[in-house]
């Protein structure tokens, strides 16, 4: 259609079928892609896991900011809600991950409201793994945006092992690998993995995994120093959500300060832990 | 050599105003009104697919008649509209006025410009923090814009429609009865046809709910509204509803 034929706003409406707003924001206002330019003391994000209960999925992501050797932020927040049945939580170059969060946010409701229905589980982390690929180019340039994406899979029929939660990771190719326990990301997942290789069991409570996955970033924390740890006198816990049947939540800071507390505890017990 | 054929400008506007009425005026109705904690949008719509209401943003929602390809092709743009602005400013920058104002300027073009106008009628309403904040705003094919306070009727048989929710409408009632104004409305009788009564698989219901949390916008189906409608409607025989006439002629 030539520009003479389309009136108003409907020049938003003249390719029917995508219902992607990531496809029509490159078309319609491209200057608002996440997109940066290369920079030395960008700040970066760090670890990131997930783990399954038995209702769901669970993802905790740390509150450190790292420009180069300088804490840039203390209470950054890693871990979101992308829609009502699924988290994202993304390592990286913080500002671009949060960008790339929001736009991820709003083409999943976008395409909720355009089509009348929820992409499925799948379809949603597809989606996730093209934006990823579509920052290919600054991750080259070592502005690399790595998520872990979860969530709990209502299209699966009541009863079958499919209706629980699921964890997919990513490459900065896109390279999308559904995950069957647990996953982390970030510069201190190697240290998260090893901890929740040994504390995560099958048919774990929402309770005791939010417990796993706090005291995961705890190890994760301790040996990298661009991971932060749960900060008591500031009141700075990691941001733990959940996905299930009912939706998403945050697990509270009355709640995770407790948890906190404890694994202190335990750990002042047991030196050398 | 033929000779140009002439036709006054109000001859067209009129023409084309008349063939915009009639299209719309085959559909079935939509009554849109405010309740207490919200907007109730009620539509007499047999098909569960093809939706006459939609969400567009946050606080806003859509309701569209006449033409399907045409409202939906309205309602696709508005949604892009609205996600982008939120997108690129904010979420609460998102307004009821603006889009409804982005419509008016479309429907008006095309009234003018082209060789036919679109055979819709639109809502636009928003849900405020309070009652008072409430916005409906009536779209016509010609571009028209009214900010209607309280309710408002499209579709067929608009006019004896208005009537019948004027006389019962009351602000701030609660869902139930809001509800029950609008369904009675749409299946009240006219030219001297007996009233129906709507059961729940011909109604679509929607409100915006500003009790809601980030999404006022909540679809009404199955027990919810089946338990919401009058009891004189439930488990009742009645008749089929018509379907609505393919809007389309040549």
């Amino acid at each position: 259609m030539s520009n003479g034929d389309v009136h108003g706003i409907l020049r938003y409406a003249t390719s029917p079928g995508s219902s992607s707003f990531a496809e029509f924001l490159s078309a319609a206002a491209p200057d608002l892609l996440p997109r940066h330019a290369h920079h030395e003391s960008i700040p970066h994000g760090t670890t990131i896991v997930a783990a399954l209960y038995d209702g769901g999925v669970i993802m905790a992501g740390d509150r450190r900011a790292t420009a180069g050797n300088l804490i840039a932020s203390r209470d950054i927040e890693k871990v979101f809600a992308s829609d009502d049945f699924t988290l994202v939580g993304i390592a990286g170059t913080a500002g671009l991950a949060i960008e790339i969060v929001r736009l991820y946010q709003v083409e999943l409701e976008h395409y909720e409201k355009i089509e009348g229905i929820q992409l499925t589980l799948d379809g949603k982390a597809n989606r996730l793994a093209t934006m990823i690929r579509g920052n290919l180019p600054q991750a080259l340039q070592g502005l690399a945006v790595v998520p872990l994406f979860a969530g709990f899979d209502i299209d699966a029929p009541a009863g079958s092992p499919e209706r629980s939660g699921r964890i997919y990771s990513f490459d900065v190719t896109g390279g999308r690998y559904p995950e069957q326990y647990y996953a982390s990301v970030g510069s201190g997942s190697l240290f998260a993995r090893g901890a929740l290789k040994k504390l995560w069991r099958p048919g774990l409570s929402a309770d005791e995994v939010v417990r796993v996955v706090v005291e995961a970033l705890y190890d994760a924390a301790d040996d990298d120093s661009a991971t932060g740890g749960p900060d008591l006198s500031r009141n700075i816990y990691p941001v733990v959500m959940l996905a299930s049947e009912t939706g998403t939540q945050r697990v509270d800071d009355e709640q995770l300060g407790a948890v906190v507390r404890q694994i202190l505890d335990d750990r002042a017990n047991r030196p050398g832990a | 050599m033929s000779m140009p054929f002439y036709a006054s400008a109000e001859q067209i506007m009129r023409d084309r105003s008349e063939f915009a009425r009639k299209g719309i005026a085959r559909g079935r109705g939509v009554v849109v009104l405010t309740y207490d904690n919200g907007v109730l949008f009620v539509a007499e719509n047999a098909s569960s697919a093809l939706h006459k209401v939609s969400e567009i943003y946050d606080r806003i929602g859509f309701a569209g008649v006449g033409k399907y390809n045409e409202y939906e092709n309205l309602r696709v743009a508005g949604i892009r509209l609205a996600d982008l602005r939120g997108y690129s400013y904010d979420r609460r920058d998102v307004t009821a006025r603006a889009l409804a104002n982005a419509y008016a300027q479309t429907l008006g073009t095309i009234f003018t410009e082209q060789q036919k106008p679109y055979e819709v009628e639109i809502c636009v309403a928003e849900v405020g923090e309070v009652a008072a904040d409430d916005q409906l705003y009536r779209l016509s094919y010609d571009g028209t814009i009214v900010d209607e306070p309280g309710f408002l009727v499209m579709g067929g048989q608009a006019e004896t429609l208005t009537a019948e929710v004027k006389r019962e409408f009351r602000a701030g009632s609660s869902l139930a009865d809001a509800l029950q104004v609008a369904v009675r409305a749409l299946g009240s009788g006219s030219n001297g046809d007996a009233a129906r009564t709507l059961p729940a698989e011909q109604l679509e219901v929607a409100v915006l709910d500003r009790t809601r949390g980030k999404r006022k916008f909540r679809r009404i189906t199955g027990e919810t509204l089946t338990e919401l409608l009058p009891a004189s409607t439930n488990g009742t025989e009645s008749e089929p509803a018509p379907t609505d006439t393919p809007p389309h002629d040549v």
